[in-house]
């Protein structure tokens, strides 16, 4: 099974009608995903690759019944777009924009919050249940359905480890992207909790970076509430304090966040940290054989 | 995005918090003149994009306008943390009964702005943080409306028991500045009782939201381009995110984790990085070109390695980026390319013949670099 998304998934995809989310409504399309509407305001009465486009939300999912949407517009209309889907009663929202100001999503978590939605992002890659259904950027062409769960901050260093996995010959059951901004609406340990309580997940892969101390919050709920095996990596251990780096989360800020604090917090924990991304694979098999795990 | 001291100084002195005026001098002369105007004793303080600047003789006092073109003079000669003083701040000096910490920022962990107040003033704040936690106050603002008064309050009472509502006028009105300039941290520091009983603001300090700038040209053209690495200045006017440190193995990488995580193993193999460069994940071929050139302009870098990702970005795109790029300028420098994911067949057909490295494996590609720049290599 999967986590968040499943079979049952209905997508709506908000700003179908431009760049990035007319080209990514083909992948999704194309990896199987039912994507049954699109909106873009002035756009409605369309369509765009086969999908029937509406002015709004309300009625998007009024005609369709979409039950999940993907928020591709530009960084200053964002916040209003996850706003519109979560009073329109979607109870699952990606925000892949990159660039959203912090100040609105000050505003905007506990609106989805107080509505019962889940937000997912921004600036996130989305998240792939390998053989189920992909919402966002990720690449369907990496992943392999299977026993193994990951949740990452980034977008290309997730590609690498589930390469790397997959080129191992070890399935995903989902890989999910929580973004790499200061505020996220979904953060690591909602997803662990997610994982744990999947019956299909026999072990977790958590990639974190610089910034924050999400990383820490993460290892105290597997120190405590955890019985699956999760191992780590860390990037940003040679990022110079101050500054940021790409993403608008990722900055030692005095001396907080920094990559040892959240290395030493995770080992303390019990979750293995890889030094390097291709150690990643090798740490997983050993905890996840020791756990009693059908590691190859 | 930074401000400089004066520009924040302005715009919080604009919405009707206790600034005093202030000159901005380029000269020693100004700074004379200045001193003139303001008839009594003044600061100069050195306007760069560093904290620590008193440490660093960056701010003196003057009692005449002679004095104040010495002190200039000497500033004006400063290079701190990198970075050469070329304006001055020049304000009447102002007498100090006490002292606090007002500032406003986001916590991360709550998903809120808080308001951060303390008795001690003056101070680096994460040092007081570190040190005396207990005298520090920490309240939320609402993710609506802002600062409560009353909280405004309690933090003003707290600071200064005599004139608590003070304060809190001072608090309410640094909260609206938070909000009004989508900033992300508003801060004064510090805010000064005087002999007389006024508050007034001796420093400001204003760091803005860069993802909020679109929506506010007004505060967008204030920032600085003289006070940013040319080359940073570069990557960021053309779309990309590069930051220069000071090692010799340069690194061309699609996305933010995958870029550290490649710095990161080039220390890992015993190599130095020499910057954080994420292209993005658009497959532009022009932005290998601006890559390729602001990074052969660091006169440390001694290898480049490439460590592309494809997913969405498409790496033949990239190596048609690279082929350009170095058909057009030969590179002085010798490249090892790893690209892996979408269409990397193909670039490794575009890119086979070629004088160009390959590398397959994320590790390989580092190894690999590290040799070049050591000259233990040949590409």
């Amino acid at each position: 099974m999967s986590i968040l998304v499943d079979r049952d998934t209905r997508l709506l995809v908000q700003g179908i009608t431009g760049r990035d989310g007319g080209f990514h409504t083909q992948q999704m399309l194309a990896y199987g995903t039912a994507v049954v509407a699109g909106v873009t305001p002035g756009k409605g009465g369309t369509t765009q690759h086969g999908v029937p486009v509406f002015d709004d939300v309300e009625s998007a999912v009024r005609a369709t019944g979409a039950n999940a949407s993907v928020v591709y517009v530009p960084p200053l209309a964002a916040a209003d777009a996850v706003c519109e889907a979560a009073a329109a009663g979607i109870g699952f929202i990606v925000c892949i924009t990159e660039g959203v100001p912090v100040q609105d999503m000050v505003r905007t978590l506990p609106y989805v919050q107080q509505r019962g939605a889940r937000l997912l992002g921004p600036n996130c890659p989305g998240l792939i249940a390998p053989g189920v259904c992909k919402i966002g950027i990720l690449p369907g062409n990496i992943v392999t359905p299977g026993p193994i769960g990951l949740v990452s901050r980034s977008g290309t260093l997730t590609y690498e480890v589930v390469y790397q996995l997959t080129t191992a010959g070890i399935g995903q059951t989902t890989c999910i992207g929580i973004g790499g901004d200061p505020l996220i609406g979904t953060k690591f340990i909602d997803v662990l909790r997610l994982f744990e309580a999947d019956a299909a997940t026999e072990a977790v892969i958590l990639i974190g970076e610089i910034g924050g101390s999400d990383e820490e919050e993460a290892a105290d709920f597997v120190r405590t509430s955890m019985r699956k095996p999760v191992v780590g990596f860390i990037a940003g251990r040679t990022a110079p304090p101050g500054r940021r780096m790409g993403h608008a989360g990722a900055i030692v800020s005095g001396n907080a966040g920094t990559a040892s604090d959240k290395v030493a917090a995770l080992e303390r924990a019990g979750v293995p940290v890889a030094p390097t991304p291709s150690g990643v694979v090798e740490r997983l098999r050993s905890v996840w054989q020791a756990s009693g795990g059908s590691a190859r | 995005m930074n401000l400089h001291e004066y520009q924040a100084r302005d715009l919080l002195r604009a919405r009707g918090l206790p600034v005093p005026e202030h000159v901005v001098a380029e000269t020693p002369e100004a700074a004379a003149r200045a001193a003139e105007r303001f008839a009594g004793r003044v600061v100069v303080k050195a306007q760069v994009h560093a904290g620590g600047r008193g440490k660093a003789g960056g701010v003196k006092l003057a009692a005449t306008p002679q004095e104040a073109r010495e002190v200039a003079a000497r500033i004006l000669g400063l290079t701190i943390k990198g970075l050469p003083v070329r304006r001055l701040l020049v304000a009447p000096a102002v007498d100090i009964e006490r002292e606090f910490y007002v500032g406003i920022t986001l916590d991360r962990a709550a998903g809120r702005p808080i308001l951060i107040a303390s008795a001690a003033g003056g101070m680096d704040i994460e040092e007081v943080a570190k040190v005396s936690p207990e005298k520090i106050r920490r309240l939320p603002l609402h993710p609506d409306r802002g600062l409560e008064p009353f909280d405004a309050r309690r933090a003003g009472f707290a600071l200064w028991p005599e004139a608590g509502n003070k304060v809190a006028a001072v608090c309410q009105k640094l909260a609206a500045a938070y909000a009004a300039f989508d900033a992300s941290l508003v801060e004064i520091n510090p805010l000064v009782v005087t002999p007389d009983g006024r508050l007034v603001a001796v420093d400001a300090k204003i760091v803005l939201d860069d993802n909020a700038l679109d929506r506010h040209p007004d505060l967008a053209a204030l920032r600085d381009l003289d006070a940013e690495d040319p080359r940073e200045r570069t990557a960021r006017e053309r779309g990309l995110s590069y930051i220069q440190l000071d090692g010799d193995v340069a690194c061309v990488v699609n996305g933010a984790g995958l870029a550290m995580a490649t710095m990161d193993l080039i220390q890992h193999y015993g190599g130095r990085p020499a910057n954080f460069l994420d292209i993005g994940g658009s497959s532009n071929p022009e932005k290998v070109t601006v890559a390729l050139e602001i990074i052969q302009a660091d006169p440390n870098v001694r290898a480049i390695l490439f460590n592309i990702f494809g997913g969405i970005t498409r790496c033949d795109d990239v190596a048609r980026g690279i082929l350009l790029a170095t058909e057009k300028s030969p590179p002085r420098l010798p490249i090892v390319v790893r690209l892996i994911g979408t269409n990397d067949a193909e670039a490794r057909r575009l890119l086979a013949g070629t004088t160009l490295g390959t590398a397959v494996s994320m590790d390989e590609v580092v190894q690999k670099g590290i040799a070049l720049a050591r000259g233990t290599a040949v590409a």
